[in-house]
């Protein structure tokens, strides 16, 4: 094919960017001079490199990438749908490095590598909602999940953190398996990897007989997708990992590999397989049903905050997956919505976490929260606002993701799903309001460190301000994502 | 017929004061002090503004007046829309009236994080008042749930010994109800294409779903009220909650049901409301009758009016429902009673509490010796309470029993019984508490009203009375948009031929 769309790479210019920079930092980290004085030097540079990288590339996403343009010979899609994303997948990235000075610093795990990787595992994210087909779905996936399983255990010296990494790396190779078989089963029955091409074989002009092997292609692709976001009966790795790995790492894992992999399944069963959404609305249906229930009741006995937010954000994925149920454009946008205000709740919640020191040393334990209201009465504050909204109270932003969720599910005609995951909110505002309780009820033990840093408190302020304040000025959000989702349903 | 948004100003202004106590700075006392004092008149400057909505008011037109419409989410009509009509315009003046009493009432009570205190009841009243004022269904929801946030904090914070329990159980009752709520709001976007409150009073919702619908707003409205059987969270969170919690719980947040019902079940579901109405009078008898005999054996003093709370709302619910003019006159006219007197009766509980640190009614007796004023207060709120003629607790039940009579004789006949109970609970507790002979020694030095304390019970006392007395001064802007309601119901239920092989 030598027609132009074959060399164009302007449409790929900010992954291609991204990937130059990744490699020139990784290079930077390893030549220079390794003596213990130079060592936090260069890890601090490299961090803040990273964090510059991240922020041009969303410049670049946001004004070369916006397409509609298929490039590098039909495996790279660029639109609208794909900038949303990436723009949320840069900003995550970008605060989790932000984030993590503080804590590496404190552990003696200050090292370059780092930032690298979490650009690496960005690149993937970014590849893998730009796909437009199953090869380079696939290569984005890996790239993205190799530089978490390293991420996760790169704190070698601990025991808890090389298990987690370990489990993680064991039952997510598993999961690509799963997500590999089931690819070549679409292959197999349609001879095609390309999700256009795939779109037209499988359009319904009332002659179309899905074949069975498609289905359980189908259903294996979406197994091993699930277990990328986590959703229950894929979730079981998520409260250890999220336990185990450091907590920078876990604010990382929690938001932007989520997202990524949220978009990765809106691409894939809104495009090629749009059309068999008979085929595959129950599963969709279980999955998120069940994810919403077992993320609100397995919350209840946690006593360690990693772990519940490990079970909230499974009943996060669920709510997100709720939209997709729907299967309709309401739907994608809901989930889009959804997944823009998840990102805001839970970079802050994950800021205020990684705050909670005592005595120079992490306490994650939710009693240790007590009294906070009393001590630090702002980031009390900060972390109700965000409990709240993650409890889906109004006028708080968490609301209106469930809102329009919701809305999407009563539409295609849901109801009993809608029904299941209210009620689900309800046990989940139990254990969202335990935190609020500890922090404000009961009798403070001693104070935690202060002072917290103050890129933890921005991040801190400009989170809570949004989630707080997001119902005077939703338009942006909900601009964005309308138009992510019109480029999707246009390019499907 | 102006240009200024006032009903965006009386609702934000205390909003605006939360937003200065937030940046009061300085030693502990000096926060305090001018926290209370920003709070109070941050409170009195929206009681002020909010009469001139009085003044402004057309009692004539059964339309919504000042309205205000701004869009709000792009690509799906949800507005930022205000306005009010007859039935609104009092229950915003009944919270613009009860917020500074509250703040006032708490001046020297709440000695603990005094700052948050009044943020939390200035967030608290504009939450109120934007439910009431709120003419989109999800900027309603969105007032609505989020009065649980403060509400869940002042129980929870300041609050009793098992303040914890307490304030679960009223988060979680509460939304339990409203998400059922939420639901049916969507189904009715879905259904109509707006969530316009105007509009959709007058859309025609098929009968199957109307049945629907309105379930799931029972659900929602029924907890709040409360109705029986779901009453459960009220007597604890009234009698954990601090005296002004006691006061805004049972003064103005009991009322989003009763006014939910007004505004929704009845105007939207006209055809499910006259299906459902045996159901809502048997949960009103039995509230009225069950928990008036509860109220009659407790032996703490809170949780007596909570329980006759419970009863007197079931006035209400039994008023709404019999579907007249006069009923529902009535129920709205009772539901602003029972928010002046409830609120002073746990203000009138506040007033020993805080001298003697026990609600317990058998740690009083013989209060008259040493309290006169006290006592002629206690008694002028427990009559009005019980409905004596010239109070304003006469008017609501006297009302709700003529509608109810038009509709239903035995009904009526058993919801009156009511009133006798009524008394024999009230004037029990008001023997037990302030006569008899002054014989316990902890009593022997307690203090009569403080000045500041008669300035908290005077606007009540003016208002009971006012009420009482000459009640055509709030029945008269409520005439055009009951009788809009009524008319709109029973055009509604004619128009259905089912409902009228029932009738």
């Amino acid at each position: 094919m030598q027609d132009a769309a074959a060399f164009n790479l302007i449409p790929v210019l900010p992954e291609l960017f991204l990937a130059l920079s990744a490699m020139a930092l990784l290079m930077l980290g390893v030549f220079q001079t390794d003596s213990a004085a130079e060592r936090p030097r260069t890890a601090g540079l490299v961090a803040q490199l990273a964090m510059a990288a991240c922020a041009l590339t969303l410049l670049l996403t946001a004004s070369y990438g916006r397409g509609p343009e298929i490039a590098l010979n039909g495996l790279f899609t660029a639109d609208l749908f794909a900038v949303f994303l990436k723009v949320l997948i840069l900003i995550a990235s970008g605060a989790a490095i932000l984030v993590s000075q503080g804590y590496l610093r404190l552990h003696g795990m200050y090292r370059f590598e780092y930032p690298v990787l979490i650009l690496f595992a960005t690149l993937g994210m970014m590849m893998m909602v730009s796909a437009n087909d199953l090869m380079s779905l696939y290569m984005g996936l890996e790239l993205q999940s190799l530089s978490l399983y390293v991420l996760a255990a790169i704190n070698r010296d601990n025991l808890r953190a090389t298990e987690s990494g370990l489990k993680y790396f064991v039952l997510g190779a598993l999961a690509s398996g799963l997500l590999l078989y089931g690819m070549s089963l679409v292959y197999g029955f349609t001879g095609t990897t390309s999700f256009a091409v795939l779109a037209d074989i499988l359009t319904v002009d009332g002659s179309l007989e899905v074949s069975s092997g498609l289905v359980v292609g189908l259903v294996f692709m979406f197994a091993g997708l699930a277990f990328k976001v986590s959703a229950v009966p894929f979730h079981m790795w998520t409260p250890d990992v999220y336990e185990g790995a450091p907590t920078p790492v876990t604010a990382f894992f929690a938001v932007a590999p989520k997202i990524a992999a949220i978009g990765l399944i809106l691409r894939v069963m809104i495009g090629p397989f749009g059309d068999l959404v008979s085929q595959w609305q129950q599963l969709v249906v279980f999955v998120s049903a069940a994810s919403m229930v077992l993320g609100a009741f397995a919350a209840i006995g946690q006593t360690n905050i990693k772990r519940l937010m490990a079970y909230s954000s499974i009943g996060h994925m669920g709510y997100a997956l709720v939209g997709l149920a729907a299967g309709t454009e309401q739907g994608v946008r809901g989930v889009l919505i959804y997944v823009a205000i998840y990102l805001l709740m839970n970079v802050g919640t994950f800021a205020v976490i990684l705050c909670m020191r005592r005595n120079d040393r992490m306490v994650e334990s939710i009693g240790d929260l007590a009294g906070l209201g009393k001590r630090q009465p702002t980031m009390a504050l900060a972390l109700a606002v965000f409990m709240f909204s993650l409890a889906g109270i109004p006028p708080l932003a968490g609301f209106f993701g469930k809102l329009y969720v919701f809305l999407a599910a009563i539409e295609a005609g849901l109801i009993w799903l809608a029904i299941i995951g209210v009620l689900a909110s309800v046990v989940g505002a139990f254990y969202y309001l335990r935190i609020v309780k500890v922090m404000y009820f009961d009798e403070a033990v001693d104070s935690l460190d202060r002072p917290v840093g103050p890129e933890m408190s921005a991040v801190m302020a400009v989170t809570g301000f949004v989630v707080f304040f997001f119902f005077l000025y939703p338009t942006p959000i909900l601009d964005g994502a309308e138009a992510a989702t019109a480029a999707l349903f246009g390019g499907g | 017929m102006q240009s200024l948004p006032i009903l965006t100003i009386v609702t934000f202004l205390p909003l605006a004061g939360a937003l200065i106590i937030l940046w009061i700075n300085g030693t502990e006392e000096d926060v305090a002090r001018n926290a209370r004092k920003t709070a109070l008149w941050t409170s009195l400057a929206t009681f002020l503004l909010s009469l001139f909505i009085w003044f402004d008011f057309d009692p004539a037109s059964a339309a919504f007046q000042f309205e205000e419409r701004v869009e709000w989410m792009a690509g799906t009509g949800i507005a930022y829309h205000m306005g009010i009509d007859g039935i609104s315009l009092f229950f915003v003046l009944l919270t613009t009236v009860l917020t500074p009493v509250c703040v006032l009432a708490s001046w020297e009570s709440v000695k603990d994080r005094v700052k948050e205190y009044m943020v939390a009841f200035l967030v608290l009243e504009t939450l109120m008042i934007g439910m009431f004022c709120a003419l989109d269904m999800v900027l309603f929801y969105v007032f609505f749930e989020g009065v649980l946030i403060p509400m869940f904090l002042i129980i929870g914070v300041w609050g009793g010994p098992r303040r914890v329990y307490a304030a679960f159980k009223f988060f979680l009752y509460t939304l339990l109800g409203s998400v059922l709520m939420l639901l049916a709001l969507l189904a009715m976007y879905f259904d109509a294409g707006t969530t316009d409150i105007p509009t959709l009073m007058v859309h025609d919702f098929p009968e199957s779903l109307q049945t629907w619908l309105w379930l799931a707003f029972f659900a929602s409205f029924a907890v709040k009220v409360p109705m029986w059987p779901v009453h459960t969270w009220l007597p604890d969170a009234h009698v954990e909650a601090p005296t002004a919690g006691s006061v805004i719980l049972a003064g103005v947040l009991l009322k989003f049901g009763g006014y939910g019902f007004l505004r929704f079940s009845l105007p939207m579901f006209p055809d499910a409301s006259l299906d459902f109405a045996p159901l809502m009078f048997g949960l009103s008898i039995v509230a009225v009758i069950y928990t008036s005999l509860v109220a009659l054996v407790q032996d703490d003093m809170k949780k007596l009016i909570a329980y006759s709370s419970i009863a007197h709302m079931g006035f209400v619910t039994a008023g709404t429902f019999s579907m007249t003019a006069h009923g529902i006159e009535g129920a709205v006219f009772q539901m602003l009673s029972h928010g002046i007197v409830s609120a002073a009766l746990f203000l009138i509980v506040g007033v020993v509490y805080d001298r003697i640190h026990s609600r317990e009614i058998a740690m009083y007796g013989g209060l008259v010796h040493r309290m006169p004023v006290y006592a002629v207060v206690f008694m002028l709120f427990m009559l009005a309470s019980v409905g004596l003629p010239g109070t304003s607790g006469f008017i609501g039940e006297f009302l709700v029993l003529m509608g109810l009579f038009e509709m239903h004789t035995g009904v009526a006949a058993l919801v009156a019984t009511g009133l006798v109970l009524g008394a024999v609970y009230m004037l029990y507790l008001y023997r037990r508490v302030v006569f008899g002979k002054l014989t316990k020694d902890h009593l022997k030095s307690i203090l009569d009203l403080s000045p500041r304390e008669i300035a908290v019970f005077a606007p009540l006392i003016l208002l009971v009375l006012w009420m009482g007395i000459y009640p055509s001064s709030f029945l008269e802007p409520m005439h055009a948009s009951v009788d809009q309601l009524v008319q709109q119901v029973q055009a509604a239920q004619t128009a259905s031929p089912a409902a009228m092989a029932t009738r």
